[in-house]
């Protein structure tokens, strides 16, 4: 009897343990697979020139350089859709964090008439739209095409936010709360200003992080609604040079093949610039984006 | 004088139809600040939102800019009978499900097993890492995505291509090839959000009732039975709501990506039906067509939903509403 047990157990391990070294061995390829692109651009934005182009980097950077950086720098077209990008991301977020909270509390009040009705018409936007092109007529028609304003407000408010902070006010200002300001005489708005906001820190930070996210990362609204290269995010800037491979007006009196390597390494660059400030916060902030998925998750 | 009005506001927690109004008003009284604050987003969903639904009108008119949307001239299903005569139409169809039915049959079932792997992982320390380093390119933006294929596929200088030739093989130009558009796409998207989609199995993993890995250890289970018996039964609520929203999204597929990896040599495989729209409504003027094309897309997508939706509803009791 023992030793039957005994063996059983044995057998198993000997199965749980190759499946735990299949497993361990994928998910290391996995890892690999994933962080392998990222170290490889980043060792080649900071590589010379020329070992970018002939094919050096395998790894880590060859003849370190910060040449790709100091001609980033160096251009007002990059440097400007920077600005522009850093603007777009600072007062989108303000914007959209401001009206997604307007929205989401009042909705997650009980006694607040009208509440189901509401969600049913900002949930249905989820899955049904106008389109692209009377989407444009009506930014058109108040006179957005082509100003700033045109990436702040057309898609401000992201409907999966509503129902996050939504659900993040239901269940966490008790209601005890709310009775005790009412007897009290205390108003919704200040209700809302000095117990509400102060208790949803936590909610606060998931909706600022992924309102500035994606505005920081947009391009589409850029793309069809701005024509002055002024106005233009970075991401814009970005398309432009790495993808449709327009880089005149960046490197002007240099030699061909030198301006070629640039180019090259340009790109890399760029990469980097546009994505570090992100991929630097991230293993902080990782948590709250956890965060914002599984309390949506619960409710959608 | 705000104690009055809402002292009965709080007892009515059923109310018959007659008293509906009574309950408005008082909720209107008591919490007119609430109303006034959800003014401008509502505002914000009518004039972005819905006006631009009023406005799809346009498909079943001849768009005149002197005389505006309301102006201009009906002409009935003319342009949705020219979208759907026109040789293009199959073309759009097949690319749009085509791309998005791999990407579902490939980019679905990646982050559950993933998901089930890290799951089994003892190690926090290494549980952490891959999860940290997995998730992290969901933040790379679309251009920088496109930017990141098109360096390593280059025909001279990509990567892949560099190391092609290394085992002197020809290069290749990927992007040009009409035949790997679609793996390209599905591949990097996968590699961009598998990590990102892992997590909300590995919470529902988390949610499993303890209770029955240690009923499954008394049974004398191994892992894989554990993984089979206890684990995929436990999320396969999560599976299927996940699926109806990939499913009912089917004809949705985003527009960002697939434009940026356009290039004239592969535009037969990758002309789908939003950058159709795109190209024919903003880049040629041609307004009302485009309209009735997004119309058709829209409506498709709806359709779509409601019926995945019912049918999972019928067949698992899992559904979105």
């Amino acid at each position: 009897m023992t030793t039957t047990t005994m063996n059983r157990k044995i057998r198993e391990s000997a199965g749980d343990r190759t499946l735990m070294f299949v497993i361990y061995a994928i998910l290391t390829l996995v890892l690999i697979a994933v962080i392998y692109p990222l170290i490889y651009i980043l060792s080649s934005s900071i590589s010379s020139p020329a070992a970018v182009t002939s094919g050096k980097v395998w790894l880590w950077p060859v003849d370190i350089s910060f040449k790709g950086f100091k001609t980033l720098f160096e251009t007002p077209t990059i440097m400007r859709g920077y600005g522009n990008s850093l603007f777009y991301t600072a007062a989108g977020t303000f914007i959209s964090v401001a009206l997604t909270v307007m929205l989401a509390y009042p909705l997650s009040r009980k006694t607040f008439f009208g509440r189901s009705p509401i969600m049913m018409i900002i949930t249905f936007t989820m899955i049904f739209s106008g389109g692209l092109i009377p989407t444009y007529m009506v930014v058109k028609s108040l006179h957005l095409i082509d100003t700033r304003w045109a990436l702040l407000i057309p898609n401000a408010i992201w409907v999966w936010q509503v129902i996050i902070a939504r659900s993040f006010f239901q269940s966490s200002i008790p209601d005890e709360l709310i009775e005790a300001s009412e007897i009290d005489g205390c108003s919704d708005l200040r209700f809302m200003g000095s117990v509400v906001i102060p208790l949803s820190k936590p909610i606060l930070a998931v909706l600022v992080l992924m309102y500035a996210v994606g505005q920081w990362n947009a391009y589409f609204d850029a793309l069809i609604y701005l024509k002055t290269a002024k106005l233009f995010p970075l991401q814009l800037v970005l398309r432009s040079i790495i993808i449709q491979n327009n880089s005149t007006g960046i490197m002007d009196a240099m030699k061909q093949v030198e301006r070629q390597q640039l180019a090259e390494l340009l790109k890399y660059a760029l990469i980097v610039v546009a994505t570090l400030p992100i991929l630097i916060i991230y293993p902080f902030v990782q948590r709250f984006f956890v965060q914002g998925m599984l309390v949506g998750s619960v409710k959608g | 004088m705000e104690m009055a009005v809402e002292k009965p506001a709080k007892t009515p927690a059923k109310r018959s139809k007659g008293k509906l109004s009574g309950a408005a008003a008082r909720s209107f009284a008591k919490h007119w600040q609430l109303y006034l604050i959800v003014t401008p987003p509502l505002l914000f969903f009518f004039i972005f939102k819905y006006y631009p639904m009023l406005n799809a009108v346009l498909a079943f008119k001849d768009y005149n800019v002197i005389k505006g949307i309301w102006g201009s001239p009906w002409v009935g299903t003319k342009n949705f009978k020219l979208f759907f005569d026109n040789p293009i139409f199959w073309d759009l169809i097949k690319n749009t499900v085509y791309l998005s039915g791999y990407l579902l049959l490939a980019g679905f079932p990646i982050p559950i097993l993933l998901a089930l792997m890290l799951n089994e992982v003892r190690s926090n320390r290494f549980k952490r890492v891959v999860q940290l380093v997995t998730f992290a390119p969901y933040f790379i933006s679309t251009v920088v995505m496109v930017s990141i294929i098109m360096l390593f596929l280059a025909p001279r200088l990509g990567f892949v291509n560099v190391i092609m030739n290394h085992f002197g093989l020809d290069s290749i130009n990927f992007l040009g090839e009409p035949g790997m558009f679609r793996s390209i796409y599905v591949w990097s998207d996968i590699w961009q959000t598998a990590g990102y989609s892992a997590v909300i199995y590995l919470a529902a993993l988390a949610g499993i009732d303890p209770t029955l890995y240690e009923a499954a250890k008394v049974d004398g289970a191994s892992r894989f039975q554990k993984i089979w018996h206890v684990d995929i039964p436990g999320i396969l609520p999560t599976i299927v709501i996940v699926l109806i929203l990939n499913v009912g999204n089917i004809m949705a597929i985003g527009f960002e990506k697939v434009y940026l990896l356009q290039n004239p040599l592969n535009l037969g495989n990758s002309e789908i039906i939003s950058t159709y729209v795109y190209s024919i409504g903003l880049l040629n003027a041609n307004y009302s067509f485009a309209t009735a094309v997004g119309l058709f897309n829209s409506v498709i997508n709806l359709v779509l939903l409601v019926l995945v939706n019912g049918l999972a509803k019928r067949l698992t009791n899992n559904s979105l509403w």
